[in-house]
């Protein structure tokens, strides 16, 4: 799995961390996603697609195949 | 009812719900057959309602479409308060200058600061739940945990000394409730919350705390301006409404929700990790969420279910939204381990709820503390002696009597 960031599209409500905090994290001035682990282990596979899923500015995508 | 036709019959938005905790009986037969629905507002103002989870999505995260105010856009109702005042209009609503404001706020809301927060929301729930105990059963849990606790937060948040908590919580009280208040008490409430906040915020300015209106007195946004005194003081009071009503609200209908089906209490208190799911489903089951978020749609635009020209108002509900089958299986049926849920309730895309972490952390907290706390908590009245509040921009609970 590989999973990309669009920080413009960020609205930065922070679901992401909360669903996958070794996955994504908030830039500490204005709270926008930083991405920790681009191709997370496959036991996070479960919480990083729920964070794309309930993303509310569908600012994150996983490519399943990679 | 049956569903008005163009021309006969007008809709009135809100719909009527005859149950405390069921969505209105239109919700399902606009969702199937009229997914844009022309709506009579309380002002007399048409606009169109939707109710589709894919259109409600759509509208709500475009970011051409602006919130409706400032003359454009339908008029919700005539009384003022949250939809149709100035509220904050020295705050930018949209666009670039919106998304600095919002920048800078955000990293006060960040999931690690809520992670922080969290010990001393768990300390103030323990706390007002010790002084419910005290009282002694039957106890409303809307006055006794439900509504100061959010208020509580944002207080702390602000650096607003506990003395004035409750002059908050009936300012806030009244800039929400479009229909509970007359137009001078809203007018009075208004002008004395902004009196205080004017003060409040030039007391940071000269003795900054450990505070977010502090904070925000000495740090530029992105532009590298400053925030004025009068945008400070809009954000605060941008905060406390935004922030207060809504999940004092959530709070009440999440509990009632749970304990409306004892099954659903035991399902929890036999498994405590499903507190995170939980309160995502109640958000997505909540059948009186308010009137929902109004959009002026300001350039053409080609939705699934049908075309809106420039110049529209809808409503987006997303209530109604929230239990459409076409995205949730099993769409009215509470279902406490359900994941994904990507529900609707905080709204979509770039003007979703700033406040969501706080949100969820908020009720996370309440429910494992009274599922800690009060396992044998139950309704002290059957559910449908609940009473709705007639509030517009927030539904919720007249009162959420409970025993233990
Ligand atoms: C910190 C919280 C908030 C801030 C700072 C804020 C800011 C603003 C601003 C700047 C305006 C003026 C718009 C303009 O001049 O074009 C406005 C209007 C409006 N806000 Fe808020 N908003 C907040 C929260 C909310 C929430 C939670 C809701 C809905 C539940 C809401 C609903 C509206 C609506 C419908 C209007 C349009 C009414 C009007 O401008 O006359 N706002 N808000
Ligand atoms: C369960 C509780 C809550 C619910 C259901 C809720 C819901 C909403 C909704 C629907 C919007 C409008 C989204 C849109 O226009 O598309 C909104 C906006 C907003 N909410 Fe919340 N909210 C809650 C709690 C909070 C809290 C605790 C805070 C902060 C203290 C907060 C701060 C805001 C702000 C600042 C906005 C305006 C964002 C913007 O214009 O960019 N909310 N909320
Ligand atoms: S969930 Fe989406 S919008 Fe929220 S912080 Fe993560 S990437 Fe940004």
């Amino acid at each position: 799995m590989k999973v990309t960031v669009d920080e413009d599209r960020c609205c930065g409500a922070g679901q992401c961390v909360m669903l996958a905090p070794d996955v994504f994290d908030q830039r500490e001035d204005d709270g926008i996603v930083v991405l920790l682990e681009a191709e997370p282990d496959a036991a996070l596979h479960g919480a990083v697609r729920e964070a794309a899923d309930v993303c509310p500015a569908a600012a994150i995508t996983v490519h399943e195949d990679s | 009812m049956t569903l008005s036709d163009p021309g006969t019959g007008e809709l009135h938005y809100p719909l009527p719900a005859p149950d405390p905790l069921d969505p209105p009986k239109e919700w399902a037969e606009l969702r199937d057959r009229c997914p844009v629905a022309r709506v009579t507002l309380p002002s007399g103002d048409h606009a169109q309602l939707l109710t589709r989870y894919d259109d409600v999505k759509q509208v709500l995260s475009d970011p051409r479409f602006p919130r409706v105010g400032g003359g454009q856009g339908a008029r919700i109702s005539d009384s003022g308060g949250v939809f149709d005042s100035d509220m904050a209009s020295v705050l930018p609503q949209s666009g670039p200058a919106h998304q600095q404001w919002r920048r800078l706020v955000m990293r006060w809301f960040t999931a690690r600061r809520m992670t922080a927060l969290r010990p001393r929301i768990e300390a103030m729930a323990d706390s007002l739940i010790d002084d419910m105990v005290a009282q002694g059963a039957p106890a409303d849990l809307k006055a006794a945990l439900g509504f100061p606790l959010p208020v509580w937060v944002i207080c702390t948040m602000l650096g607003v000394p506990d003395s004035d908590r409750d002059k908050f919580s009936y300012w806030s009280d009244t800039l929400l409730n479009l229909t509970r208040y007359t137009r001078e008490e809203i007018v009075a409430a208004q002008t004395e919350f902004l009196g205080y906040m004017q003060v409040h915020v030039r007391a940071k300015r000269e003795q900054p705390g450990d505070d977010l209106l502090s904070e925000l007195t000495t740090e530029p946004m992105a532009d590298g301006t400053l925030l004025t005194d009068a945008q400070l003081v809009a954000t605060g009071q941008g905060l406390l409404v935004a922030g207060h009503e809504t999940t004092a609200n959530m709070i009440s209908k999440m509990v009632a929700m749970l304990l409306a089906d004892r099954g659903r209490w035991e399902q929890l208190l036999a498994d405590p990790s499903l507190v995170r799911t939980a309160v995502e489903e109640a958000l997505r089951f909540d059948a009186n969420p308010g009137i929902g978020m109004p959009r002026y749609i300001a350039e053409d635009v080609e939705l699934t279910s049908g075309a809106l020209p420039a110049g529209t108002t809808v409503m987006c509900s997303m209530g109604a939204a929230n239990r459409d089958a076409g995205a949730f299986a099993g769409a009215e049926e509470m279902d406490l381990t359900r994941s994904p849920n990507p529900h609707l309730s905080f709204g979509s895309g770039p003007h979703s709820c700033l406040g969501q972490a706080l949100a969820r952390t908020e009720l996370q907290v309440t429910l494992e503390v009274l599922l800690r706390r009060l396992p044998g908590l139950d309704l002290a009245v059957p559910v449908d002696e609940l009473q709705r509040v007639e509030g517009l921009a927030v539904g919720g609970l007249r009162e959420l009597p409970v025993r233990w």
